[in-house]
């Protein structure tokens, strides 16, 4: 017995390992299991069959176009949030004064939430809202433009809340590149460009497809603000709003459940395909020759 | 670092525009929530702050407060609790099926909380646990429990090993190591984790919508609900609503900033997604 025990602890194996089962626990009863529950679920349809739920899902084109309309609303706001995050954080990565305030001021629209931004900006960019009103004034447009309860709402309100999210986190991977890189670079004669593109790039590119990802999610999951600021019948439909309506509207949990599963592995397959790409780049320091 | 003034220009308008379109966004919220009539004109006929008593009565705010600070307290300190021994194993040792273990944790995290959210709500309504403080209570610690992992392991890993051993040669024994020793080193991890973990549930609208019922709402369902109901409620006091909803926020962020320092925080969050 004492034996076995010796030879445990040298695999790593002893009492605490204990301390993991309450988190285990946990995650295995709330998540996997839930998981696990919806997937039985989902293959109980009241009729047709096991794959019943699914094969409605995929053949009604008011469910199956969801998912086209979730990517089309979140891969376009994901992209924009990291692609405009990079120059900007690239001006911003050196200290300066009032860098602390602005990555404070940039940090507030994280904690605003969805409900509060969809709400803003229905008073802000709604047809007698300021924004409407300037153009107006202005002579720009004739008529008030719709940009609320629409597509262009929804987007908007993803680059509100998704874009200092991905701005922290680009400028914090950029902040891990040496600079003296760039200076070697300078050296030895790389215009701005060349050495933007061929150091700097190169070594944020692993870091932006995370950044890539962790937005992507963010912007994925949006149900409040595509039901408040978006049109949740027609262009803003998105799957989340459909599962959500399959289970708590229609208390259909076979068809919800089976929603939400089919959302969960569209946003894997997009998430695996990202890392995919990501594993294909440099992966290794970012400090310089002496490590 | 000489680089185009048009690069320069160029970035200077696109910042400034996301902040005015920010201020705007904000500040009409504001504006509103004290304005008197606002129809067709720049700014509201009158000011008044009457909308917020109305807002405290009419939402009955008080109760809604109570449910979202007993909410956050409860599921910050089990996550602290479940979380942090976890944590503990996960940065010092090696074993069979960290990985595995590692990105068990992950997922919660990297999924949309819907997707897990109407099975889970689900399940606690078959266990008559949803509908009340407790399913709200569960339901949020599914991303909270693994977001204090993933927070407080590099925070562990930062400690020297050799304090430990120290107090191990000592005669200490493992939950005095854990009192005595690590708990004062942690405490500015744990702070931080936990008051993230607050911001994170004070905002986190999909899993308490899915499992609330009608007395345990916190304040961004209780904020859906009357701005999805709109015409019932005059929407001035909605927006007095959200007011209170952002300042609450606000006095976190700073408590927060106080902590962490937002940059490191996310390279903090930047490892664990390798």
């Amino acid at each position: 017995m004492v034996a076995l025990s010796h030879r445990l602890a040298d695999r790593g194996i002893d009492r605490h390992l204990f301390l993991l089962v309450p988190a285990t626990l946990f995650v295995a009863a709330l998540f996997i299991y839930p998981f696990c529950y919806g997937l039985g679920l989902s293959l109980q349809p009241a009729q047709g069959g096991a794959f019943g739920a699914y094969r409605e899902f995929f053949t009604d084109a008011y469910q199956r176009d969801t998912i086209m309309t979730t990517l089309k609303i979140a891969l376009p706001a994901a992209l924009l949030n990291v692609v405009a995050s990079v120059p900007i954080a690239y001006k911003m990565r050196g200290r300066f004064r009032g860098k602390r305030l602005l990555t404070t001021v940039l940090v507030v629209p994280i904690t605003l939430g969805t409900v509060l931004t969809a709400e803003g900006l229905l008073n802000f960019l709604g047809p007698t809202g300021w924004f409407n009103r300037t153009l107006l004034a202005a002579g720009i447009v004739d008529t008030p433009l719709t940009l609320t309860h629409n597509y262009t709402g929804v987007f908007l309100s993803l680059v509100i809340t998704g874009f200092p999210f991905a701005f922290l986190l680009v400028l914090s991977y950029l902040s891990g590149i040496d600079p003296s890189l760039e200076r070697a670079g300078a050296t030895l004669g790389a215009g701005w460009a060349q050495r933007f593109f061929r150091i700097t790039l190169p070594l944020l590119a692993p870091g932006l497809a995370t950044t890539f990802c962790l937005t992507f999610v963010l912007a994925f999951s949006v149900f409040p603000s595509a039901i408040l600021v978006g049109d949740p019948s027609g262009s803003t439909r998105v799957i989340s709003i459909a599962a959500y309506e399959a289970a708590y509207v229609r208390y259909d949990y076979a068809a919800g459940s089976a929603a939400a599963l089919i959302m969960g592995l569209v946003e894997l397959i997009v998430i695996a395909v990202v890392l995919g790409l990501r594993s294909l780049l440099y992966t290794g320091t970012t400090s310089g020759g002496k490590g | 670092m000489t680089r185009p003034r048009l690069g320069t220009w160029f970035i200077g308008t696109a910042v400034t525009i996301f902040f005015i379109g920010l201020a705007g966004v904000v500040g009409s919220v504001v504006v509103n929530s004290f304005g008197t009539r606002w129809f067709d004109t720049w700014l509201p006929e009158g000011f008044t702050p009457d909308w917020y008593g109305q807002a405290w009565d009419e939402f009955t705010l008080l109760p809604v407060l109570g449910v979202t600070l007993t909410v956050c307290l409860l599921v910050a300190v089990i996550s602290v609790l479940v979380g942090v021994p976890a944590s503990y194993v996960l940065a010092r040792r090696a074993f069979p099926g960290r990985r595995a273990l590692y990105l068990l944790f992950l997922l919660p995290i990297l999924m949309p909380p819907i997707t897990y959210g109407i099975p889970l709500a689900t399940v606690l309504y078959k266990y008559g646990l949803a509908g009340h403080l407790s399913g709200v209570v569960l339901a949020n610690l599914v991303p909270s429990i693994p977001f204090v992992i993933l927070t407080m392991t590099p925070f562990i890993e930062q400690i020297d090993p050799a304090v430990e051993r120290a107090a191990r040669m000592c005669g200490a024994r493992t939950v005095q190591i854990f009192t005595k020793i690590l708990a004062p080193l942690l405490i500015p991890g744990i702070l931080a984790a936990t008051i993230l973990v607050v911001v994170r549930t004070v905002g986190m609208f999909e899993l308490t919508f899915l499992t609330a019922g009608p007395d345990s709402q916190t304040l961004v369902v209780a904020l859906f609900y009357s701005m999805s109901a709109a015409g019932i409620r005059a929407q001035q006091s909605v927006d007095a609503m959200a007011v209170i909803y952002t300042a609450m926020m606000l006095v976190l962020l700073v408590v927060a900033l106080r902590f962490v320092n937002p940059t490191q925080l996310v390279a903090r969050v930047k490892d664990d997604s390798e």
